[in-house]
This record gives C-alpha cells, structure tokens and sequence, in this order.
C-alpha cells in the first residue's frame, strides 16, 4: 500500500513539474506489428523487435556492434575440441511471474526449441547439441556432436531466449521472460505496452519505467506521429524519400546506418521455368540493381549479388558475377526456350520497399521480354500462409534481416524450395569451422555458388534509416541483429 | 433535325460536356498514342518537374506523368462505364418491377435496396475483393453493387408518376401485360432521368474507382490509376508536388465535368423545367 502511495505521489510529481524531470517512458514506432510475442516458435522479426532483451533474455547477446556479450550466463568455457561448452549461470534471477531462473529452464528452453514438433525458425541453433546436462541450479553443460563456429553467436538470437516451462505455452499472447521489461497490454492493431520490472537483477541497468511500441504501416502517418510526438523514435523510418526532411530538422535526431537484412526476389526453384538455372539468371541479368536503390529506396542501400550482408568480414562482392546484362538475359531466355516470352506473378506485400522494388523488376523484366505481373499480398499473415508455408508463389519479395542466414538455402523445407548439394556442404563446413580464417574462406564460396546458381534475385542489403527525438539517448545506430534494444534508452533533460 | 427536337443549352451542360468529351478523347488517344511509354522506368529521370521532362515531369520511378495520366484516364472509365451501366440494368430493372407490381414485391425491393445502399462502396469493394481476389473486376463489381439501389430507387420513382398517367391507365384497361407497358410506355418516358442519373453515377465512379486504388483495391500495379498516383504522390509531396497535383486536377475536372453534364442534361431533358432554360 505504501508502495502505491509512493507511486502515485511520484506520478503526481512528474506531472505537476514535466518541465524538469527527465522523461521515463519512451513510445517506439515500428511498421509492422508481429504476430505473436514469442520469438523461439515464428520467425518474424517484429516479433525480435519488441521483445528480444527487452522482455526475454538469452544466455548471452549481441550488443550493438555486432558482438557476443554474457547476459543470463555470467561466463563459459569451451572445451579444447570445442565439443563441450559449460556455463555458469546468473544466480538471484527471477522471470516475471515470480518464479526462479536457474540450469533446468536453459534445458527445457533448448529442448523445447530442438524438439521435432517445435516451430522455431533457426532449429540450425540447436542441430549440433546432443545433450543438455545441468549438474547444478547454476550450470549447464551443452554437448555437440560437431563443432559449431558460430554457437555462442547464435545462442544470442532471440530464437535461443530462456522461456520458462510453467508459462512457455501462453507466452505468444503473455509473455514471461527474465528482461528488464515486463508485459503489460496489447491493444492488437496499436500497440503493445511494457513496464519497468521492479525485481530486474541487474538493478538500476534501465532507465525507463514504460515503453510502447506503435504499430503504424503508412510511411506518411509515420512521419506525421513522429512531427506530433506521439511517437519519440522511429528505429526504421518507412519512408527514405521522407529521412532527408529530418535530416534537416534540429528536433530529431536521423541516423542512416546498416541492417542485415537482404532484400531478395525468392523464386520458387522447384517450379517451372525456374528450376532451369538459364532462366534465373536471366531474370538476375535483367535487374539494374543500381536503379533498383535508387527508384526503391532513393538511393540509400547498397546492391548486393549474393545473400550475405556487407557488414560481416566474410563478404565478398559478387555483383559482378551476373551483371545488368539486358542482351545476355534475352539470349539466356531464348536457349531455355523462352524467346517468345514468358508470364510470371510476383507476390508483393505492403511494404513500400516490396511494392516499390515489385514495380520496378515488373519493368525491367518487360524490356527482357518476361511478363512479371504484380499480386499483392499483406505481410506477415498472408505472406506467411502462401508463401512460406504453401509455396504457392513464383517468385517473391521479402528482406531477410536475420544475421548470417545464409543456411536458408541450405534448408529443403524453406520457401525458395532450392536444392544444391555443394551449397549444402560449403555451408556446413563453414558452420562447423572454428578456425576465422577458414570459416570466412568456406563462406565467401557459399556466396559464390549462391551468386552464380541464383536461387533468389538478389537485389540490395536494406539501410536502417532510423529517426528519433534529439533528446533520446542510446537507440542503436546500426542493426547487427534485428531488435529495438530499449535497455540503454534514457532521455537527456 | 428541327430546331424544336434540340436539346436546350446551358451553360453547365456546354462546360460539362466539354470536360467530358475531353476525358473521353483523352482516354481514347491513350490506346493509340502517349508521349512516351507509360510504364517505362527512367531511375535516371526519376522526380523530375513539369516542362523539366515532359509535359507533366516525372514521377519517383523516372515514368512520364502526362503518359500515366492518359492511361489513367483510360482504366477509370474502364472500371467506371461498365460498373455504372451494370448497376443501371439491374438497378432500372428492379424499380421498373416495384413500381409495375407495387404491393409486397416494391417493399422488398426498397428496403434491400436500403440494405446495400448502406454499405459504403469501399467496404463492399472489400469484401468483393475478399471474395473473388481485388483487382479490377472486383472494383467494377463493388461499384456495381452501390449503383443498383440508387437506380432502383430513381426508376421507381419516376416509374411510379409514369404509372399514374391516363393512357397507362387505359392500355391497363384493354389488358396489356404490365411488362409490354414497362418496355414500351414507361421506359421512354423515364429515360431522361435515367441517363441524368448514369452521368452523376459516372462521376462518383470515377471517384470511388480512384478511392480503391488508392487503397490498392483496383487497378493493379504497373498499370497507371489516378487513384494509385495519389497514393504513391503522398511520400513524395514535399519533394515533388506535381505527382499528387496532376492526378488531383485530373480527378476532379473529370467529376466536375460529369456533374455539370449532368445537371445540365436534367435541366434541359426534364419536362417540367421546360420553357425556362433558353432554346438555341
């Protein structure tokens, strides 16, 4: 009671006086409003984007550089033959219902998500593990069966989040997490509310008592809750035509900084005509890349020619591989027997980068000959339904903005229903390497095959061109994995 | 043609009909001929004003405004004409019935009339799309759908003054069948208000058909819509204004010109108001 009281006199005085207390609450504008809150059962990434360490916390994470930090797990330590990781837990953790964290939620969190019958959407994460031992409350020791390179990194992903057994079930529509945030409301088509967790066990680590995150689809409307205020940050502005304005606009902060998302055509390769590799290329030969930014996104954006985002040191440049080539893309057309023409669909959804690009190949891909109709579609529902599901498509337009999926196409069940066994073992070996240098060596091959085999038009790598109150402090600039890491967020007085 | 058979001018009927012939001619020359290929990509060229390249400029994709307009002329009377007409058959055809009939089948057909005349257009075109995917034909049938009741409803009308006429009464009386007096009695006389109404339909078609492709149910992308130009203007207006003016301005001149058509049709086709407006 005398913690009510306490709060509403705080309240009381934060309103009587706003003019000299900092803000404490903070409302995130987002485009597209997730399906669910649980991010280890579906892969959208808004789903990450409200919840990924600001409600869930993993055993470790990635900060905003890109990098592997300890979070639930205080430390590790690997094995020499890198088959055996051990860690040791943070002690005095507790989830949102009160319950406490220790070694047997990091189990049931993992073998829920490796279980057959699970839907997470990077079981990649759990393949090499062969057993989960947790000789005490504060350690668990993971054992593979295959060295992983990248296991820690991925262990950071909002797929390997520690959910806890009595309340996993529910956590879509409620979730309960260890985070610094707890869930307070959904308001579904507006928002999803969160509050300061009082029993947070990195004390005083957040200095917001209330974040919202706004679901607002319509660049325009946007820019407009953002002018008004009713939204203080937008980490990834709809519109590049409309970044430049706030650019110039000393009450905003507009920060153009990289993602790791791909945006790429998937083509349904099990499909005729595009399980002839003449046509995909083809069809890659005809795309202006350069024209594609800059009608697409005004520019921002950079062309990329395989499906591994600049950001990471394992890149390499393979836009040259299949040029913008309109000649070599009729020739490559008429050899598969399609010189009289050939009448495909796109499935587009909403976004405007989707539409826009949609548009855009539908005529390059008339001056080739080829007939792209445009079949609108809504993201992610719909999209999820025919397209990831059913494969019901021909060709496609999305950004993948999770971080080094390159393994996608590696997987026979994903959407671009691609089959490459070389692919398939450059990818793995990567997986399974250790040594930097090798592992970097194995990818920019996995690259190679992608850019010369084509399994998706490979268009440009997806800019954040995030936008926020000058007085917000500490959103982050880049996304080295999508998220809208809240916990650092202050407002400057 | 004798002077006395001449539709009276007015000067809305003058205005009207010149706007519209020019969305007509317009839209007519589009099939044939655009200053340069409406769906070509010129990124290069992208933003561009008016007089800069082109008549009109050029919009976010480097395409010609003036060429996009021009077909966008074209797809609204091809969603709008046929969805106007569509609904007038039936819609005439239903008022026809209620007023030759009367009794419980005129109550029937009003107050279901009242039912769909409630739903707004775009909510239809919605549920239509749901139904048979959105598109242009969702889009025509939508707007179909909102046109029934309105002429069901104008036909009744005046069917019913037409019913109440002493020569009706006696071709009633040697026992014509009420469907020969519909087609050969009551039709002629109603025809004028009829096509008063297809003119005004045809302005708010025009309207609604830019409504839903704005809201992306009509004409599908790449092929121009004046209401899609609006929609993808919006992001742009700052920047370049001239991508949401042209469309505007074109919009509207065409509904202007439809309304003044109209009222200047009703003006000079309707018998009542004879005599008052000047006979050239």
């Amino acid at each position: 009671m005398t913690k009510r009281l306490l709060t509403a006199a705080l309240l009381l005085s934060v309103s009587v006086i706003p003019a000299f207390a900092a803000k404490t609450s903070l409302v995130v504008g987002m485009p597209i409003e997730p399906p669910g809150l649980d991010p280890t059962v579906a892969a959208p990434v808004a789903i990450r984007e409200v919840t990924w360490v600001n409600l869930y916390e993993g055993l470790v994470r990635i900060d905003r550089t890109g990098k592997v930090q300890p979070l639930l797990a205080k430390s590790w330590e690997v094995s020499p033959d890198g088959m055996t990781y051990t860690f040791h837990l943070q002690e005095g953790v507790k989830f949102h219902d009160g319950s406490t964290f220790d070694s047997a939620d990091v189990k049931f969190a993992f073998d829920r998500a490796r279980d057959p019958k699970s839907t997470n959407a990077q079981k990649q994460i759990f393949a090499p593990i062969t057993a989960i031992e947790t000789p005490d409350p504060a350690t668990v020791v993971i054992k593979l069966k295959e060295t992983s390179g990248n296991f820690l990194y991925y262990l950071g992903w909002g797929d390997a989040v520690i959910v806890a057994p009595e309340t996993a079930a529910g956590n879509a529509a409620n979730p309960v997490g260890t985070g610094p945030f707890k869930f307070k409301s959904w308001t579904r088509g507006d928002r999803v509310e969160l509050v300061r967790n009082a029993d947070y066990w990195q004390k005083d680590k957040t200095k917001l008592d209330s974040v919202t995150f706004r679901f607002i689809n319509d660049a325009q409307a946007q820019v407009a809750a953002l002018k008004a205020g009713d939204v203080d940050a937008f980490p990834n502005l709809g519109a590049p035509e409309l970044f430049a304005e706030f650019q110039k606009d000393a009450r905003f902060k507009a920060v153009a900084g990289n993602t790791e998302g791909e945006i790429v055509a998937g083509m349904n390769n099990a499909k005729k005509p595009f399980d002839d590799v003449r046509v995909r290329r083809a069809l890659m030969h005809a795309v202006d890349r350069k024209a594609l930014v800059e009608g697409a996104y005004s520019g921002f954006g950079q062309p990329i020619g395989s499906f591994f985002s600049p950001n990471n040191p394992a890149f390499v440049d393979t836009t040259k591989v299949i040029p913008y080539d309109v000649e070599k893309a009729k020739a490559l057309l008429k050899e598969a027997g399609y010189g009289n023409g050939l009448s495909i669909t796109i499935k587009s959804p909403q976004m405007a980068y989707a539409s826009r690009s949609a548009e855009l190949l539908s005529a390059m891909m008339a001056e080739v000959g080829v007939d792209l109709k445009i079949v609108p579609t809504e993201f992610p529902a719909k999209w999820i339904e025919e397209v990831f599901k059913n494969k019901d498509y021909d060709v496609t337009i999305v950004a993948h903005t999770e971080p080094l999926d390159i393994d996608i196409f590696a997987r026979d069940s994903y959407y671009f229903n691609y089959k490459n066994d070389t692919f398939k073992a450059a990818v793995a070996e990567a997986a399974r390497t250790t040594d930097e240098k090798a592992r970097y060596a194995k990818y920019a091959e996995a690259q190679k095959i992608l850019a010369e085999d084509v399994p998706a038009l490979f268009l440009f790598q997806l800019p954040k061109l995030g936008v926020w109150n000058a007085k917000v402090q500490g959103l982050w600039e880049n996304s080295p994995i999508p998220s809208n890491d809240v916990t650092e967020v202050s407002w400057s007085e | 043609m004798s002077r006395r058979a001449r539709i009276p001018l007015n000067p809305a009927l003058v205005v009207g009909a010149i706007l519209t012939a020019l969305l007509i001619v317009t839209a007519l020359v589009s099939l044939v001929w655009t200053p340069e290929v409406p769906t070509r990509v010129r990124v290069a060229l992208r933003l561009k004003a008016p007089g800069e390249v082109g008549l009109l400029g050029t919009d976010h994709f480097g395409r010609d405004v003036a060429s996009l307009l021009m077909v966008g002329a074209w797809n609204s009377l091809a969603i709008a004409w046929p969805a106007v007409l569509l609904g007038a058959a039936i819609g005439t055809a239903i008022g026809c019935a209620a007023a030759a009939w009367k009794g419980l089948a005129d109550e029937i057909a009003m107050r279901v009339s009242d039912v769909v005349f409630a739903f707004p257009a775009v909510l239809s075109a919605i549920m239509i799309g749901a139904l048979v995917g959105s598109g242009p034909l969702a889009a025509i049938l939508a707007i179909a759908v909102f046109n029934v009741p309105v002429f069901a409803r104008v036909t009744r009308g005046v069917a019913l003054q037409v019913w109440t006429l002493d020569y009706i009464a006696a071709a009633r009386a040697i026992g014509k069948h009420p469907l020969r007096i519909t087609w050969e009695d009551v039709i002629p006389n109603i025809a004028g208000a009829l096509i008063v109404q297809v003119t005004i339909q045809l302005a708010l078609a025009i309207l609604t058909e830019a409504g839903l492709s704005y809201l992306g149910l009509g004409v599908r992308p790449p092929n121009p819509s004046w209401g899609r130009m609006l929609s993808d203007a919006q992001t742009y207006l700052s920047q370049a204004p001239h991508l949401a003016i042209a469309p505007g301005i074109a919009i509207a001149l065409s509904v202007l010109g439809l309304n003044l058509l109209g009222d200047g049709l009703r003006d000079a086709l309707d018998p009542t108001l004879k005599g008052r407006g000047a006979t050239a």
